[in-house]
């Protein structure tokens, strides 16, 4: 499909509830406080696998201040949930650590918590399994990937190909479980009246969330709210429904009070999803120019017993560099551990760090540049399907982020500078993110008075969707993006998709723009306004239906300097670069923020960001934030942003590709790259930490 | 509650259900109020004053979201109970601007798009305060040269508001724009 030539001019708009936010104002899920209201405090299985065989309550139940503890023998029947992580306090059987067995609801949060811990359990424990191998008995090919990718893919013949290849990389990767933790714990303050069921929760699309509740509860969706006004990030976390809207629900339901609910920090990690940990082994087949003839690219990672859910990590392989042979494969093993889900840009930020490492292998095996390397690959077509590229612009990318960069000053040698004490190496990796978009509903209306409103039930974890959405709406109409109001945040506003998979402003955006079409069309009949103004609808299932001829993905090239400390291992990231080429920029200001912010994720998951599972414990061991380390702003030097104008008539009618995911994809690999070059030492795990790296520098 | 739980006999009594009469001058006005004593400043903000604007993002003093200024100082309110606090002169996010008109960190943060999702821009915002004043008085950082400790006011350039903001977790990744905000407050 071609759309019209986009016509927006990406204009610094400044995010509509940025006043809110620096005044304190604007309200998150648990910034509420109903009359009436109750406080729980969910109690966490302390065992990795079992079932609870008594739960004491009495002196819970004793605290001055305790209403009601749930358990699985007490608290309201669900049907059977979309989410099996859904279905808490139903049985006895505890699938993970860290899986919730009871609920504390009290007048004030202090009683609630002190109620939890005079809670007595008593388990039966079963043997259990938290370990990931490469050889783990467990492991099957599961039928998709996430995204409903296929799990495996083959083009001729990956082991002949490497057998005949000139140069040959065969390295293994491995990346740890990762968490997303938003600064907002996930929150729901829940609200039962007159057989209606309010829910503010903590989410990235409250539509889900409702289609969740009503099917849980057994209710019809008109009888459900939720509200979504201002979230407090989710990077995936909190795109699908997560118990604390369940035990919210569930909780007001049976006091016939509202009831808020905060998931502690320290119980996040095994409630709301992590990026599953990696085994990745690739193999790259090349002739002496750097010509790629085989790309092989294997996972192997983890699910729970809850569900199955596989990152996507080879995917990225199936887009990436022209290769007559290929191979990429997902293997998995359902261990007795958390459930993993979404985190941002699954499946393209882990399998990134593995291919883009492994490219970089190969250039130095070529003695070729590494940016000169990747250009020698690009592709005609998407290597995959043979579909050609909507637009493709991760040459542009390069050449642009090289010569930004500085990059062709570079001496090609590893471990050949130093600073002091400090060793200084740079590094270079592609991105890639698929262009996704969902139908969604959408409607606007022009009051007699000329007053113009956009509704739509999308959700502003933090991307600015109210504003661009204002732009796209007000570039429809011919107005000022600050004459149109925009609604968004609750299930009474027209459906629309959840914000995840960086495709909620081509979707909702699509609708809005759609109804704004219609709108502007019969104010151009309409003068003067009928008494009750005139208001159009649009939904886009047409449109977002057809699959497209093309292949669509946003692209991109990251740099990195880094200096490491010769003594202690320490790695600095001086300088980090990127370039993107993801269609029309629709606000650069905020726009920039969400590329610089997922380079800043980039460098956690390179650097710091590392979360084991103990296998006598049976759990995470970074649980909380002194012990899972996010970066910190000491972490960040000199980060840039930039992008190259893309004219994709393929894409939606504002020309636009995702953006909120794409800043994390390569960065570590980049990271690790310059970390190389820097040392000499090739380390093929993240994240890389001082002790790691220190037996290379002795 | 946890796994390691030390047996009857060592477990501590809980203190359950004791409370004191504290006065709290709160963004410039005098409360007197009963607290529960395992009560937090920030759970007495949130719950008790309607003052939501300081956020709970870990309650373990590990991510800065709750921060507020206590008799002009920075502090990670959940770390403090809110009765032995009685007297004390404490300044939130909504008690930053001047009516209508916003404070200059305020007002930077918003013009530099120093925030995303916005949960931790309170605490940031009250941590940029306090911080400017540590400063001035001279306190040195960890990124302060020697040679320039305790000999007047901290000149803060990049690397010392890194430092320095380095308590206020924001997992969007605005520090960049952060650290450009403060700057323009510094100009």
């Amino acid at each position: 499909m071609t759309t019209r030539a986009p016509q927006f001019p990406g204009a610094p708009v400044v995010r509509r509830e940025a006043r809110d936010k620096v005044t304190g104002t604007a309200r998150y899920a648990a910034d509420l406080a109903p009359a009436g209201c109750l406080y729980a405090w969910t109690v966490p299985a302390t065992v990795a696998a079992g079932r609870v065989t008594a739960v004491r309550a009495v002196d819970a139940l004793a605290v001055p201040g305790v209403h009601s503890v749930l358990t699985h023998d007490n608290a309201p029947e669900l049907q059977e949930p979309d989410d099996p992580i859904l279905a808490v306090l139903q049985d006895d059987r505890v699938p993970h650590h860290g899986w919730p067995i009871a609920l504390v609801i009290a007048e004030s949060l202090e009683a609630a918590r002190t109620g939890a811990g005079e809670l007595h359990v008593e388990y039966e424990r079963d043997p259990y399994d938290v370990t990931l191998t490469d050889d783990h008995p467990g492991l099957y090919t599961p039928e998709e990937a996430n995204g409903g990718h296929p799990a495996v893919r083959v083009r001729g013949d990956v082991e002949r190909a490497l057998a005949g290849a000139s140069v040959q990389v065969d390295a293994t990767y491995r990346t740890v479980a990762l968490h997303n933790h938003p600064m907002e714990p996930h929150a729901a303050t829940a609200v039962w009246a007159d057989g209606h069921l309010t829910v503010h929760d903590s989410s990235q699309g409250s539509s889900r969330v409702r289609e969740s509740l009503a099917r849980a509860f057994g209710l019809d969706p008109d009888r459900i709210t939720v509200v979504s006004e201002h979230v407090g990030g989710g990077f995936g976390s909190k795109g699908t429904t997560r118990p604390q809207a369940v035990l919210a629900a569930m909780a007001a339901r049976h006091t016939g009070r509202p009831v808020k609910m905060v998931f502690p920090r320290p119980q996040l990690a095994e409630v709301v999803g992590h990026r599953a940990p990696t085994i990745q082994r690739v193999r790259l087949g090349a002739d002496l120019d750097g010509v790629l003839t085989a790309v092989s690219h294997e996972i192997v990672t983890q699910t729970s017993t809850v569900k199955e859910f596989v990152e996507q990590a080879a995917v990225p392989a199936r887009v990436m560099y022209a290769s007559p042979h290929s191979r990429t494969v997902h293997r998995v093993t359902a261990l007795d551990v958390p459930s993993p889900s979404w985190m941002r840009a699954p499946g393209e930020a882990s399998g990134m760090y593995a291919l883009e490492s492994a490219m970089d292998e190969l250039a130095s095996a070529l003695g070729l540049d590494p940016v000169e390397l990747r250009l020698r690959n690009e592709p005609e077509t998407e290597p995959d399907s043979g579909r050609p590229f909507s637009s493709r612009g991760l040459a542009a990318c390069l050449r642009d982020g090289a010569a930004r960069f500085g990059w062709h000053d570079r001496d090609p040698r590893p471990a050949a500078r130093q600073e002091g004490r400090w060793l200084m190496g740079t590094g270079v990796a592609s991105a890639t993110y698929p262009v996704l978009v969902s139908r969604s509903t959408a409607s606007a209306h022009a009051a007699r008075d000329g007053a113009l409103r956009i509704a739509v039930n999308a959700t502003d974890i933090g991307t600015g969707a109210r504003t661009v959405l204002a732009q796209i709406a007000a570039e429809a109409l011919g107005v000022d993006p600050e004459a149109v109001r925009v609604d968004i945040g609750s299930t009474d506003l027209p459906v629309a998709p959840l914000a995840g998979g960086s495709s909620g402003t081509a979707s909702w955006g699509w609708a809005v723009h759609k109804a704004a079409t219609a709108l502007a069309a019969r104010l151009a009949e309409h003068r003067p306004l009928p008494a009750d103004g005139i208001t159009t609808t649009a939904d886009t299932e047409e449109e977002t239906g057809e699959e497209s001829p093309y292949a669509r993905h946003a692209f991109g090239a990251h740099f990195a300097e880094t200096a490491v400390d010769a003594v202690t291992g320490e790695v600095r990231v001086r300088r980090l670069l990127g370039v993107y080429a993801a269609g029309r920029i629709l606000n650069a200001r905020t726009a920039r923020s969400q590329f610089t912010g997922g380079m800043v994720m980039g460098i956690g998951m390179a650097l710091t960001e590392d979360c084991g599972i103990d296998p006598d414990f049976g759990d995470f061991t970074a649980r909380d934030l002194a012990s899972y380390h996010v970066p910190v702003c000491a972490d960040t030097a000199d980060i840039q942003a930039h992008w190259i104008e893309e004219d994709d008539r393929h894409l939606n009618p504002m020309g636009s590709k995702g953006i909120g995911e794409i800043g994390i994809v390569g960065t570590a690999a980049a990271i690790g790259n310059a970390v190389r070059h820097a040392t000499g030492a090739r380390l093929r795990e993240l994240p890389l930490t001082p002790d790691t790296l220190l037996p290379y520098l002795l | 509650m946890d796994s390691l739980a030390l047996g009857a006999d060592l477990e501590p009594e809980p203190v359950v259900d004791e409370h004191s009469t504290v006065t709290l001058h709160v963004n410039g006005d005098p409360t007197t109020l009963t607290v529960d004593h395992r009560t937090t400043v920030l759970e007495t903000l949130r719950e008790s004053f309607g003052l939501t604007g300081a956020k709970k993002g870990c309650d373990h003093g590990q991510c800065g979201a709750c921060t507020v200024l206590v008799d002009g100082r920075r502090v990670n309110s959940c770390l403090l109970l809110a009765v032995a606090q009685d007297g004390a002169t404490i300044t939130t996010v909504e008690g930053l601007a001047d009516g209508e008109s916003l404070h200059p960190v305020q007002r930077a943060f918003v013009e530099r798009d120093a925030l995303q999702c916005g949960f931790c821009t309170p605490g940031q915002i009250c941590s940029a305060v306090g911080m400017l004043r540590e400063a001035a008085d001279g306190h040195p950082s960890h990124a302060t040269g020697p040679e320039t400790a305790a000999t007047g006011p901290v000149a803060l350039d990049a690397d010392e508001i890194r430092e320095r903001m380095s308590g206020n977790l924001c997992r969007c990744g605005a520090y960049p724009r952060i650290v450009e905000a403060i700057e323009d407050v510094i100009e």
